[in-house]
């Protein structure tokens, strides 16, 4: 695409690269250090918290994301609307079960 | 329909360079479409061939034909897993998506040819697992359900794989297409004049692009489980077995669309071409492929209503899954509107079309049937599905390819094939068929089970039928095999190169077409199906 190029040559410097590894290893970092604290149930929401950011500022940045059309947005994130049905419908179909043996 | 288009007599087929090489090697996407077309006919008749042992044990309530039960098992999931992972889902996707996309698009190529032969490889190297895997074939059934797929002692790891491996060239077929129809359209080829089978390969490349890595994942971790005792689907390592279900269904439900939306492509093609009229509801057409689409990633707990799941998500998925027929039921009164007052011409394609139509609707209907709660629990696991699936899959599917084989054949091969025993074979297969799958639908709602060797001699009479009647459907795609490949080794061209009268952009260059189809880009002026305006 020749608008690709454009913006590539225009956004994504080696300072925005630079400064997004950096993002990288600040997060990764904190991921261990959040590791110490129990926050009980809400353990692995922090770490998806974490591990989405760190996946969002990949795809936007060193994917070039960010400065593609329309389209291309549609097709990144509709597979994660499909994830959610996924992961949604299979946990509302596992915690509406009526335990038959107790 | 468009300017530019190619007229002249001497040009270099794509077929005429001639060795190993130039096949193993090409990046010619109707040379592509060849590879798998004779890949994917090969597992076809070897399924086919599966099939017909089923059914000839299936003759006489003992166990005669197979020596044990487990053979048995093995046969059915061979050709489950053979027919629905290596013909039905790459199938006409693959197949004719290959040939005719750029065609009729007016492109010279998919947008990225080499990674159409990388996805082909891919495939073959699918395949050979699998066929690595028959020295010690598996007994799970195509679906490879948990906790019986981690149990069992047949070999399930090497089948899994295989079809692991098959998800890339899946994905990567499906991308393709995605950007070779947004980016590689003649000028004025706009969304509104796109032949439907475009429309429908859109919607299916969708599908594989984004569904098929689900199914990867989900045999992945079957493999882990198997391979390294990780506990994800045994509930004794704390695992869920019913999670595998969801899983694999969330996949192989809209592949079951991968598998039939080309086809309605193909149907809403040769319709219009035959009845002489406009297809009708274009839009709706074009649309329902969509909604289905979508739609489809909503209903996949309707497979597990027995499963033990929870009875809210029982009821909502019931729900859901009827809302899939309306799109579906959009796509038959619009074929069966275009038929209306239209000049119809029973060419053997036609033949294909009308009874897609009308085994489809039973498909699709008894589908209703299995979508409503209460009668899936009595219907489930009896041969009522069996027979259902095979309305839908050799009724709608398998009649749409050999619709599609009949009426792209002389623009494929540059050949003429005989009228006239198509037609008979045409017969011979759609009795065959009724007379194979519709006892079947009896002998479920009388309670017979799926997937057993042996049963109890008061259904005799209907597994006899169905067993005469997988003759007569076998003898029909023999001769019609043979009628089609003839004329393959015979010399000589078709006389025109547009016998049908089309106006689709794929007709209006010679048969076989050019190495890259079009001297230059043609320019397209006018709708697709505007028939009877000129």
């Amino acid at each position: 695409m020749s608008t690709h190029d454009h913006t590539e040559e225009h956004h994504t410097g080696l300072r925005v690269y630079a400064a997004v590894c950096l993002a990288l290893f600040v997060l990764t970092a904190v991921t261990v250090y959040v590791a110490k604290f129990d926050f009980g149930d809400f353990n692995i929401v922090v770490a998806m918290v974490i591990a989405s950011i760190k996946a969002s500022i990949v795809a936007l940045y060193f994917m070039h994301l960010k400065f593609e059309d329309k389209l291309t947005w549609i097709y990144a994130l509709y597979p994660l609307f499909l994830l959610s049905l996924l992961i949604g419908f299979t946990l509302m179909e596992t915690f509406t079960r009526v335990p038959v043996i107790k | 329909m468009a300017n530019g288009v190619m007229t002249q007599t001497q040009y270099i087929p794509y077929l005429a360079e001639k060795g190993l090489k130039s096949w193993i090697l090409t990046t010619d996407h109707k040379r592509i479409g060849i590879l798998y077309l004779i890949t994917i006919s090969f597992f076809f008749m070897i399924a086919g061939l599966t099939a017909l042992g089923m059914r000839y044990e299936l003759m006489t309530p003992e166990l005669d034909f197979f020596r044990t039960a487990t053979e048995y098992n093995i046969a059915f999931t061979l050709h489950g897993s053979l027919m629905v992972f290596f013909f039905i889902v790459p199938g006409i996707a693959a197949s004719f998506g290959n040939f005719l996309i750029p065609l009729m698009i007016g492109a010279r190529d998919v947008a990225f040819p080499r990674i159409n032969l990388l996805s082909f490889w891919i495939y073959l190297v699918g395949t050979a697992i699998l066929l690595s895997a028959l020295a010690q074939p598996a007994d799970t059934g195509w679906t490879f359900y948990t906790p019986y797929s981690i149990q069992t002692g047949t070999k399930v790891i090497m089948i899994t794989l295989g079809v692991f491996v098959l998800g890339f060239s899946s994905i990567l077929t499906g991308m393709n297409f995605i950007v070779t129809i947004h980016k590689l359209r003649a000028p004025g080829m706009t969304w509104s004049r796109l032949p439907l089978f475009i429309w429908a390969s859109y919607a299916t490349a969708i599908l594989q692009l984004l569904a098929t890595p689900v199914v990867g994942i989900t045999l992945l971790l079957l493999i882990a489980e198997r391979a390294f005792d990780i506990g994800f689907f045994d509930p004794a390592k704390g695992g869920d077995p019913i999670l595998f279900q969801n899983f694999f269904w969330f996949y192989s439900h809209p592949a079951v669309y991968i598998m039939v939306i080309p086809a309605f492509g193909i149907i809403s093609e040769i319709i219009p071409v035959f009845a002489r009229k406009p297809i009708f509801g274009y839009k709706a057409i074009a649309y329902s492929s969509f909604a289905i689409a979508i739609i489809s990633f909503f209903v996949w707990l309707h497979h597990m209503f027995v499963s033990g799941i929870s009875e809210t998500a029982a009821a909502i998925f019931s729900f859901l899954t009827m809302l899939v027929a309306i799109p579906t039921a959009v796509k038959v009164f619009n074929w069966t509107a275009t038929l209306y007052k239209g000049s119809i011409d029973f060419h053997s394609s036609m033949l294909y079309a009308l009874s897609f139509i009308v085994l489809f609707t039973v498909g699709g209907l008894t589908g209703v049937y299995l979508g409503a709660l209460a009668v899936d629990v009595h219907l489930h696991d009896t041969y009522f599905i069996v027979a259902h699936m095979h309305y839908v899959m050799i009724g709608g599917t398998v009649m749409g390819f050999f619709g599609a084989l009949h009426f792209w054949y002389q623009k494929w091969f540059g050949k003429v094939f005989n009228e006239l025993i198509a037609k008979i074979a045409w017969f011979l297969i759609f009795v065959g068929f009724n007379v194979t799958f519709f006892p079947q639908f009896f002998m479920g709602f009388q309670g017979m089970p799926r997937r057993y060797a042996t049963y109890p001699e008061e259904y005799i009479s209907y597994h006899a039928l169905s067993t005469y009647g997988s003759w007569i459907l076998g003898l029909g795609i023999l001769i019609m095999t043979v009628n089609l490949l003839i004329p393959l080794w015979k010399k000589g061209r078709p006389e025109s190169s547009n016998p049908y009268g089309s106006l689709s952009l794929e007709w209006q260059v010679p048969s076989p077409p050019p190495h890259e189809n079009f001297d230059e880009i043609p320019t397209v002026t006018d709708w697709t199906y505007a028939y009877g305006k000129k």
